[in-house]
């Protein structure tokens, strides 16, 4: 994706290698002094001086269960969102997108746009506009965490529709399905044997980017007052610094791997696009 | 000799199909019958509605009028799953994700045919197209010929009752054109499959196809055997689209053309008297080098080598250009003046003004 050395245009304007050097190292030390120091401090053991394990393991001792259940109650709220917005995303967005591509592709610019506008819109205004939807949300379907995943789903629209786009395009979705159909494969089939298996990098790359966004959203979990992980986090780092640390730093990583993956799907395994 | 993929051939018949996209009409009404067994290519220019009209018997395009009969049954409202066909793409359509050995039995997976029988017939089908070898392999290990000689043998594993080809040949090189299409007609025959061809190239239809339809702005103009094509061409239309023609001015009276000194008959249907361009072959016209030849004076313009012919073209006198076809042994350059006469075989002609 890259590889654009060999037609690269000199301008003379190109830095050093030491200037270049330097500014690498700069902007890693503004990413990574805050997370060594979160991960120095998990470690710390009071303002004595000295390093202990004890925060690390009192997390997931038994005996500290219930100060901690609100915790892990909102660690299993976020996985629950995070569930069901991967589903309203393959469910919703993916029929919509292979629907529009096949047979209404004059809706592919408008289909664009749509879902390119949760990331113009500040997550406040979109608050503002969902307090009054979720008022009635809440007296037809209740008021569990799960249904903060409708909000999430429209959060998630640019990312995941950008991730399934890319192999949408790579893939010749019209000829494979219509060579499906006519050896006798009905449209469940196709979807199933053909299509899916063929965008599967595309799909997994949605799924897991929707995963990290709901694990970091904060401000609409915050403003409906919902408990998920972000909110647990800011609510226990006023009781106990230690535990808010450990927790953001294995979200974190928990996110990263995620990410990972992602990368990984775009460079191994594509013996679909040669 | 018994073939594994013995197949009962059907009869196919399009009457009176009507497609309309939008405001433009793809198909006007399009008849065709197919014999079983026969080999029918659809030849026309693009937007001719021929791909249509192979994507309407497919139920690949809803039609908006007339039937669509496969031995008899109408299948007008069938989906294309349930029409037993075997298509071949004019893209490359193989999935990416199987082998090619999964990719061949895909349609007998749809037919719930048992995995082992699955496999050998799927391997007597890739034999069939000589590609028994390489069943482990995926598409983009495969050439673009190789590809398509997957597909027709994908196409062909599940023995359906009528086989399409949409311009199956148009992504390959020449010379791997010209190889599958020989091979294709070769397994089409042993097999006696009925099959739709698919084609702008007017030479592969004339070289494969028991028949040939031409279609023109949705319509058949004229439907027959190759030579009756070239031959006897039904519209000037035909002429013009099949092998190549000569535009000769010259006034038609009383069904006699009179073009360049020389009356020809006038093929197709009757048309009013008056002046016309008639369509005349480069092989009807005759070229003569020597200085006591007679005929119409005429200057060489250009002279092309084809193999086991030579194409000249030459300019009459009054400005006209002929195409002339010609053994090699006569070599005209460019400027020589040389004789041209015409064999005066009936042609088809069309109305001028």
């Amino acid at each position: 994706m890259s590889r654009r050395v060999g037609s690269e245009v000199h301008l003379g304007l190109a830095p050093s290698r030491v200037t270049r050097w330097a500014i690498l190292i700069v902007v890693a030390a503004v990413f990574a002094i805050p997370l060594l120091s979160l991960l120095v401090f998990s470690f710390s053991a009071g303002l004595g001086g000295g390093y202990t394990l004890d925060h690390w393991t009192g997390l997931f001792d038994p005996e500290n269960a219930r100060p901690y259940r609100t915790l892990f109650q909102a660690i299993g709220n976020s996985f629950l969102l995070a569930v069901v917005t991967v589903a309203i995303v393959l469910v919703l967005l993916l029929p919509t997108m292979l629907l529009v591509h096949m047979s209404f592709p004059r809706l592919r610019r408008v289909l664009e746009f749509i879902c390119i506008i949760p990331i113009t819109v500040p997550a406040i205004v979109l608050v503002v506009g969902l307090a009054p939807v979720y008022s009635i949300v809440v007296q037809v379907l209740g008021g569990s965490i799960w249904t903060l995943a409708f909000a999430y789903g429209i959060l998630v629209l640019p990312y995941a529709y950008r991730a399934i786009q890319a192999n949408l395009d790579g893939v010749p979705v019209v000829t494979l399905s219509e060579a499906a159909r006519s050896l006798g494969a009905s449209w469940p089939v196709v979807l199933w044997r053909v299509l899916l298996p063929n965008l599967r990098r595309g799909v997994l790359a949605a799924a897991f980017i929707t995963v990290a966004v709901v694990l970091g959203e904060f401000t609409i979990a915050s403003l409906l007052n919902r408990r998920n992980l972000q909110t647990a986090l800011l609510q226990i780092s006023t009781s106990d610094g230690y535990v808010a640390a450990i927790l953001s730093l294995l979200s974190l990583a928990f996110a990263f791997v995620l990410l990972l993956i992602i990368g990984r799907l775009g460079s191994v395994g594509n013996r679909s696009t040669p | 000799m018994s073939t594994p993929l013995a197949i009962a051939p059907a009869t196919v018949e399009l009457d009176a199909v009507v497609k309309q996209f939008g405001a433009h009409r793809a198909l006007d009404g399009i008849s065709l019958q197919l014999e079983p067994g026969e080999f029918v290519a659809l030849l026309g220019p693009s937007g001719c509605g021929k791909t249509t009209a192979l994507r309407a018997l497919a139920g690949l395009e809803a039609v908006d009028g007339g039937s669509i009969r496969i031995d008899g049954n109408d299948v007008s409202g069938l989906p294309t799953n349930k029409r037993d066909i075997g298509m071949v793409f004019q893209a490359y359509s193989l999935f990416p994700h199987l082998t090619v050995l999964e990719n061949v039995e895909f349609g007998l997976r749809m037919r719930k045919v048992a995995a082992a029988e699955r496999r050998v017939r799927a391997q007597e089908a890739l034999d069939l197209v000589g590609l028994g070898e390489r069943g482990e392999r995926f598409a983009h290990q495969l050439s673009g010929g190789q590809q398509q000689r997957v597909a027709l043998a994908r196409a062909l594993v599940t023995r359906p009752r009528v086989l399409l080809l949409d311009e199956p040949l148009s992504a390959l090189d020449a010379k791997v054109r010209v190889q599958l299409r020989e091979q294709i007609r070769r397994i089409q025959t042993e097999l006696g499959i009925t099959t739709l061809f698919v084609t702008h190239d007017q030479e592969e239809a004339l070289a494969v196809a028991d028949r040939v339809a031409v279609m023109r702005e949705g319509r058949i103009e004229q439907i027959g055997t190759p030579e009756e094509l070239y031959v006897t061409p039904a519209t000037p239309f035909v002429a013009d689209f099949v092998g190549l023609s000569n535009r000769v001015p010259g006034t038609l009276t009383a069904g006699t053309i009179t073009a360049a000194g020389t009356t020809f008959a006038l093929l197709g249907a009757p048309q009013p008297d008056g002046p016309v361009l008639a369509y005349v072959r480069p092989e009807d016209v005759v070229l003569a080098t020597t200085e006591t030849a007679t005929g119409l004076a005429a200057t060489v313009v250009a002279s092309s080598f084809l193999g086991s012919l030579r194409r000249t073209s030459v300019r009459l006198d009054d400005g006209t250009l002929l195409s002339v076809q010609h053994e090699v042994a006569l070599q005209p350059a460019p400027g020589d003046v040389v004789r041209i006469a015409f064999r005066g075989t009936p042609v088809s002609a069309t109305p001028v003004g």
